[in-house]
């Protein structure tokens, strides 16, 4: 379980004025599939970095089954079982499938490992396993990758930062089955930062996050008809819709 | 052979033996093992120190070894080597040189390699570069290439430059004929206060000739680097040159493009990249639970592939 306290993130901006990116958030995340959702420029993916430790937070402690992470590096943590996946999966020169499917996994794999990965989302793995992850190949490709390094990890616990950002339609409808998929054999839990209806349709608890701050939080069936209708609460959701 | 020179001809050849196939094995300075084939001829050449390698036409599917160690402290040598590869023939070459210095003395090699490639004859040259030993000996390595190929011919290269070198000035000069191609893959690390230059001239004289020169480096500590490409397009041809470096610690890295068109059908392409390992990089892979020197490592050991 990941439990946030008054967690703030504060930053300068050129002018030397201060501004919070996060204000004040306590959440605690124990169900199986949480979304997060709220409008751009809300705080949404800096919340996905301070849990992943790319940031660390200006006030506040993270507990992570019932340890003070709020200190701990991002290797750290990644080795306690917190998995983070980009909104812009990286790309590396000379770096193949095989190399990160096998990083994440902390061994050295066969190729039929990583094919069983690879196929997991959907890639033709035969075709994918030896190449490198780089510029040559598409968003959609890049995202799937980065998510088959997620399942080779098999941590307690991931965070996706809006996995459909950047992929075709044909490529998203592929993306909530492996969600699914992943839903039904991962025991951890999964947090995702989504705009989409179809990703919040399949999660156990939803949160708003507006202006750095948590605006509400409970069960699915709970916020997802009045966020439908409140365009004000999330133009971006229902733009995107 | 002792352990010492095991280990160096391991590093530049992959070999843990003598090979098999045709190979010359030089050793400080002198030959210490040859084997010809059916196809191909050995000769030690007679006006000055070096072979002559005839691979006879149609030859097919065969390998040369010619690796070149130092073990002495203060040799300084110096080889010519003429590789002549027949009509239609196709020919994995692979050279080495391989320095262990642990005196006080320069170590220093020097080679030039010429290669003849005949008409649609294909050849794969692998050329590694290795350099060690404990002493205050600096080790020196300046190989030149110098490349003719013929109508259709076509000729990769591979060369290596990864560790212990302390200075290197490499040339490599190349004329392509009608329909002709030259890919070359350059890699080179360097550290501590080494020095290596390239320096590749490729003139396209054939019409629909090409070629396409890559190089990847990495300049750690306080390392120099300087990659210069010329490329001069003399008829219908395409040519490209890459250079992506990754610079760490006080490491510098300079990239010198010169194209030169000089016919209306001429496309030539430079491309340079320099800088640090991406930050984005980096925190992706401690994400999977690299430390940051991991990361590095992999990501270097990646570039360098």
């Amino acid at each position: 379980m990941l439990e946030l306290k008054h967690v703030s993130f504060r930053v300068e901006n050129e002018r030397g004025e201060e501004k919070d990116i996060l204000r004040d958030v306590s959440l605690k995340i124990s169900d199986r599939f949480v979304a997060v959702t709220g409008p751009n420029g809300g705080g949404k993916s800096t919340l996905a970095k301070v849990i992943a430790g790319i940031y660390q937070p200006t006030e506040g402690q993270i507990l992570f089954n019932g340890e003070d992470i709020t200190h701990k590096s991002i290797t750290e943590r990644a080795r306690m079982g917190i998995s983070y996946a980009f909104q812009q999966p990286v790309r590396f020169k000379g770096l193949t499938v095989r190399d990160l499917v096998s990083l994440s996994a902390g061994k050295t794999l066969s190729v039929t490992e990583v094919c069983a990965y690879l196929s997991e989302v959907g890639l033709c793995a035969r075709e994918y396993v030896n190449r490198e992850v780089n510029a040559s190949l598409s968003g959609g490709e890049l995202k799937r990758i980065e998510i088959a390094m997620i399942m080779a990890r098999g941590t307690a616990f991931t965070v996706f930062d809006e996995p459909e950002a950047g992929i075709d339609l044909w490529s998203f409808n592929n993306l909530i089955q492996v969600f699914r998929k992943m839903y039904e054999k991962n025991s951890g839990s999964i947090l995702i930062i989504s705009h989409q209806e179809r990703i919040l349709n399949i999660a156990d608890t939803i949160v708003v996050i507006a202006d750095g701050e948590v605006r509400r939080v409970g069960p699915r069936d709970e916020v997802l008809p009045s966020l439908l209708k409140e365009e004000s609460v999330c133009p971006a959701l229902t733009d995107k819709l | 052979m002792d352990a010492i020179e095991k280990n160096l001809l391991r590093a530049v050849a992959d070999l843990h033996d003598v090979p098999t196939g045709a190979y010359n094995i030089r050793e400080n300075g002198a030959a210490a093992g040859r084997r010809s084939t059916e196809h191909i001829r050995i000769e030690t050449k007679k006006d000055k120190p070096g072979i002559d390698i005839f691979i006879a036409p149609e030859t097919k599917n065969e390998s040369v070894h010619i690796p070149v160690l130092l073990t002495e402290t203060g040799l300084s040598d110096m080889v010519y080597n003429d590789f002549y590869i027949g009509d239609g023939a196709e020919v994995l070459i692979i050279a080495g040189c391989g320095i262990h210095n642990c005196g006080d003395q320069k170590a220093q090699h020097d080679g030039i390699h010429t290669f003849f490639v005949g008409k649609n004859a294909r050849v794969k040259y692998v050329e590694k570069h290795y350099a060690e030993g404990d002493g205050n000996g600096e080790r020196v390595m300046n190989p030149t290439t110098v490349v003719h190929i013929d109508e259709g011919g076509y000729m990769e290269m591979e060369t290596a430059q990864i560790k212990g070198v302390d200075s290197t000035d490499r040339v490599t000069r190349a004329d392509i004929g009608k329909d002709g191609m030259l890919i070359i893959h350059e890699k080179i690390m360097t550290h501590g206060k080494q020095t290596a230059e390239t320096n590749f001239e490729v003139d396209l004289n054939g019409e629909g000739s090409g070629t396409n020169v890559v190089s990847r480096s990495v300049a750690k500590g306080e390392s120099h680097q300087r990659f210069l490409s010329k490329i001069n397009g003399n008829n219908r041809c395409n040519g490209h040159t890459e250079c992506d470096a990754i610079i760490m610690d006080h490491g510098s890295v300079s990239a010198i493009p010169e194209l030169t068109a000089n016919h209306v059908d001429a496309a030539l392409i430079h491309e340079a990249a320099i800088g640090k390992i991406a930050g984005e990089q980096l925190i992706k892979l401690m994400t999977l639970g690299l430390t940051e020197a991991e990361a590095e490592e992999q990501i270097i050991s990646g570039f360098l592939k």
